[in-house]
């Protein structure tokens, strides 16, 4: 037991210096507690069937990002333990001089990889228990739900899970330590404490080359993810920038390691006053060692800086698109004259009597299931929808086909364009609330609101392509696409409708009807109601002969779009405090174990008469320079980053991108601010002069 | 002459109530400007202490140490760092060079803490360079150094900034005994120039290049001897005698 006790000495020793290895390791065991805890709440909550189905998708898709996170964690906590091993070289030493077998030390580093196993995980869970009931009334908030009695809730899954997890980490940890401790030989751990540091320089020319080369290689990057955009067609032709831009962050710490010094050497003044000569040498041995270190620190940080960017962006967008884009209670669709084009609808799994019996407006199809939904409406309007063979993106895009058809070929070029009646249109726009339009007897115009898609059709309505419809010749009336929708929904997916005028269209081509109302009701529970009912019409025999109306109402896409943005804001959230703490957690675990070194050199610095104030600038200077490097780097990273996450994600808006960046920023202030602080506080522990 | 030094019935007590060890007791003497004294005794006769004290990296229990006009034991806080970098110059037996600074970096820190300008700061290592020979080492990092060459850049470290003491802690301790006799050498240009160097050693042929040896048991004087007129040789005679009148836990250092 004598081990033991000593295990436990060295831990007691120790935390003081390493607490900031400890605090990481309980708030991982807290945050992989409490986001695979989120449901735990829920079976509180008055939830609809569909948002429960909603929580249960983010759960699995949670624990999925869990085995995840758990890889990062466990290359952390590897990682540390690693170096911190090195820190003990010279007690090892001791330890095997008195005659200490190697198998004893590999168990004194057993029981402490214990010790600290069972306290982090037993204050973790601890925290993480406290921390999900705050995480609960969150996703409740969320999801809508009212609560109906707040209950204290300790998710035992999660618990057993999070032991799990972490048990298994801590083992590979012991073995590592085993390995390593097997493999030392006693004159290297003698001596390591007292290495001597070799200063390499690099060749300036050939940093300066590189630093050049990897700058244009990432100019490069950048430019085929944003002004590229849209040639990258393929999931895969993204790897190529990311290789590119992974490639480059590493040659250009390597580069720069080499010529910060180099730089700032030759400007003498700045470089010979006071201790800036001693922070900058202390800050270019350091990055020598670490440019691996901190091209992976850098890129967490730019994959933080976009995800939790693009995440919040996504939640704030579709919140914020739900007002305009679902402006109304329902809308209900059916399928018209499908005989026309019998082939087309039985490949999408329509029977033969569906097809047959497709002539009725949804308002008739309705009735025929002896359902009056028109009674549940305070108001509603009827439009219709036509389309034609003869008139698909081949036709808009006119003498411009053959350039758009080479550069995108993956649009449906080959589907009907849908076209509205110019007085239909505008119906549907007084009873949404957004623009109406005009047009002469020989114009027509595109509504549409898919950015990428609208850049499209603008090359052809630039050129002025007229189509022709029904013996009608017609011109467009603008040189762009208006915006305007007619389907509800939460993102801007309108592709394009064609609007004409009245008098062009041959009724024989209708090919949809849709009824749009507002309920009577404003009643959450009533509406619930209402549409529970005619989801039931499913169930009734006639539903095999008759097509019912296909409804998109904004309930529905309410529940859809806050199940949607709660999963992205948490896999963002998750990931992204764990990024943060890890790459924060490595920064300042290195800053603190070099901390002995540094402890000789600041005592050196005292003795020919230093001011403390002078030393404590150099030390939070070096620091600094040490967090921000890499920040700086990934901040630029995210710029362009980010810019490609607005294109990916123009179809859910991105007018919510500012304050979601301010909140990214607030994030990372918080908690990458907090490590630096931390890690500036403890160096100055351990360098202060203790008579 | 001019004091530089004046050490006034100092004492210094070490532990608690009940074991207390009296490492200097009532010890008091003077050092002239431009004077080069030694420090001896053996190991625990309380020389380094009284070197700490003098350089305020430890402080008196009872007396006072006034270098020029100053008391030093009444400073505080920055005001001691403030007298350390300006008023004193340091040689440590383990040099204590900057591993990460060149020579010259680690010589130009001593000055840049004290807001020298570049343009001084360059002419005066230039200077003290060639006084100690070490024009040819200024770019290399204390790794590439002998061990002489690391103390001869210690000690330009320790007068590039014209103080009015050098204190020495063994300076010779770590280095082969070619590279002590050139220290040495240096040390006493460096005295013919004007400096006052105040050294603790417990070796008698490091001792024999200083002016005046003081001895110091048991945290008291013991003896004072002065060089005068004598060779070196003679002087190192001196002290030997002295050493053996002192007992036997100093021959072992001969």
């Amino acid at each position: 037991m004598m081990l033991c006790k000593l295990s436990l000495k060295n831990i007691k020793k120790s935390i003081k210096d390493y607490a900031i290895y400890f605090f990481t390791l309980i708030l991982g065991v807290a945050i992989f507690y409490v986001f695979n805890a989120l449901d735990s709440q829920t079976v509180m909550m008055n939830v609809s069937e569909s948002t429960a189905e909603l929580i249960e998708l983010m759960m699995t898709m949670l624990s999925g990002v869990s085995v995840f996170v758990s890889f990062i964690l466990g290359f952390l906590i590897i990682y540390a333990s690693r170096f911190l091993m090195k820190r003990r070289n010279k007690e090892f030493g001791v330890y095997l001089t008195l005659g200490m077998s190697k198998r004893k030390i590999s168990l004194i580093l057993f029981f402490e990889t214990l010790f600290i196993g069972i306290i982090s995980l037993l204050v973790g869970i601890g925290l993480g228990v406290l921390l999900s009931q705050v995480m609960s009334l969150v996703v409740a908030n969320m999801f809508e739900a009212s609560l109906t009695k707040f209950a204290f809730v300790f998710s035992t899954s999660a618990c057993i899970k999070t032991i799990i997890y972490f048990s298994i980490m801590y083992l590979i940890v012991m073995i590592f330590n085993t390995i390593s401790v097997s493999k030392c030989k006693l004159i290297d751990l003698l001596n390591g404490a007292r290495k001597v540091e070799k200063v390499k320089l690099k060749n300036p020319y050939l940093c300066i080359i590189i630093f050049i080369i990897s700058c244009i290689v990432l100019g490069k990057a950048y430019h085929m993810v944003t002004v590229e955009f849209l040639t990258l067609q393929e999931a895969t032709d993204i790897l190529k920038p990311i290789i590119m831009g992974v490639v480059a962050t590493f040659l250009i710490f390597w580069s720069l390691s080499g010529l910060i010094l180099r730089i700032v050497q030759s400007l003498k003044k700045y470089y010979y006053k006071g201790l800036n000569s001693f922070t900058l040498r202390q800050f270019s041995s350091k990055i020598n060692t670490t440019v691996f270190g901190t091209t992976i620190i850098c890129l967490m940080l730019f994959i933080t800086i976009c995800l939790l960017s693009a995440c919040l962006t996504i939640k704030n967008s579709m919140n914020a698109n739900l007002k305009a884009l679902a402006p109304v209670d329902a809308m209900f669709t059916v399928n018209m004259n499908m005989d026309k084009y019998y082939d087309d609808f039985r490949n999408y799994g329509y029977n033969d009597s569906q097809i047959k019996n497709s002539h009725y407006t949804a308002k008739e199809m309705f009735q025929l299931f002896n359902f009056d939904i028109t009674s549940y409406f305070k108001d509603y309007i009827e439009v219709n929808t036509y389309g034609t063979p003869d008139l698909t993106m081949n036709h808009t895009l006119g003498s411009l086909l053959n350039y758009v058809r080479t550069n995108f070929p993956f649009l449906a070029f080959d589907t009907k364009e849908p076209i509205m009646k110019i007085s239909d249109y505008n119906e549907l726009a007084r009873f949404y609330g957004i623009d109406e339009y005009s047009l002469n007897n020989d114009e027509y115009m595109i509504v549409a609101d898919f950015k990428s898609i609208v850049e499209i059709r603008n090359l052809a309505l630039e050129n002025n392509e007229t189509i022709t419809l029904f013996g009608h010749t017609l011109k467009p009336k603008y040189n762009s696409c208006q915006d305007g929708f007619l389907e509800m929904s939460s993102q801007h997916i309108n592709t394009g409708i064609v609007l004409v005028p009245d008098n062009v269209i041959d009724e024989d081509y209708l090919i949809q009807n849709h009824l749009i109302g507002n309920y009577k009701t404003t009643d959450r529970e009533e509406i619930i109601n209402i549409e529970n009912n005619i989801n039931k019409l499913t169930e009734y025999e006639k539903a095999n002969e008759y097509l019912l109306p296909s409804g998109s109402t904004k309930l529905a896409i309410k529940e859809a779009t806050v199940g949607l943005s709660a999963m992205v804001t948490f896999i963002g959230l998750y990931l992204g405090i764990i990024f943060l703490i890890s790459s924060a957690a490595i920064l300042g675990l290195k800053e603190l174990s070099e901390s002995s070194d540094n402890k000789e050199r600041f005592k050196m610095l005292r003795k020919i008469g230093t001011d403390e104030g002078m030393i404590n600038k150099a030390l939070f200077r070096q620091i600094a320079i040490f967090f921000m490097l890499p920040l700086i780097l990934a901040l630029v990273h995210s710029v362009f980053g980010i810019m490609f996450a607005v294109k990916i994600l123009e179809v859910f808006g991105t007018d919510e991108l500012l304050p979601s960046i301010i909140t990214t920023a607030i994030f990372i202030v918080i908690i990458y601010g907090g490590y630096f602080l931390i890690t500036y506080s403890c160096s100055k522990n351990i360098i202060k002069e203790r008579y | 002459m001019e004091n530089i030094l004046e050490v006034q019935k100092i004492e210094k007590y070490y532990g608690s109530r009940s074991s207390l060890t009296k490492a200097i007791d009532n010890l008091s003497f003077e050092v002239e400007k431009g004077e080069f004294v030694a420090i001896m005794g053996a190991s625990g006769s309380g020389k380094t202490t009284l070197l700490n004290c003098i350089s305020t990296i430890d402080k008196v229990t009872s007396g006072h140490i006034l270098v020029g006009d100053v008391d030093i034991t009444k400073l505080k806080g920055n005001e001691l760092n403030k007298f350390r970098r300006e008023e004193l110059g340091f040689i440590f037996q383990d040099f204590n060079l900057l591993d990460t600074l060149t020579a010259y970096e680690n010589i130009a820190l001593a000055l840049s803490i004290q807001n020298v300008s570049q343009s001084s700061i360059e002419k005066k290592i230039k200077k003290v360079a060639e006084e100690l020979d070490i024009k040819d080492v200024l770019n290399k990092y204390p790794y590439q150094m002998s061990g002489g060459q690391k103390q001869r850049v210690a000690s330009a470290r320790a007068i590039v900034t014209d103080p009015k003491l050098i204190l020495a802690d063994e300076p010779t301790g770590a280095l082969d005994s070619k590279s002590a006799k050139m220290l040495l050498e240096k040390f006493n240009y460096l005295d013919e120039l004007g400096a006052t160097i105040l050294m603790v050693t417990h070796d008698a042929f490091t001792a024999s290049y200083a002016r005046r040896v003081i001895f110091i048991k048991d945290g008291k004087m013991f003896k004072e001897i002065r060089k005068g007129e004598a060779t070196r040789k003679e002087f190192f005679d001196k002290i030997i005698d002295v050493v053996t009148l002192l007992g036997g836990d100093l021959n072992d250092a001969l």
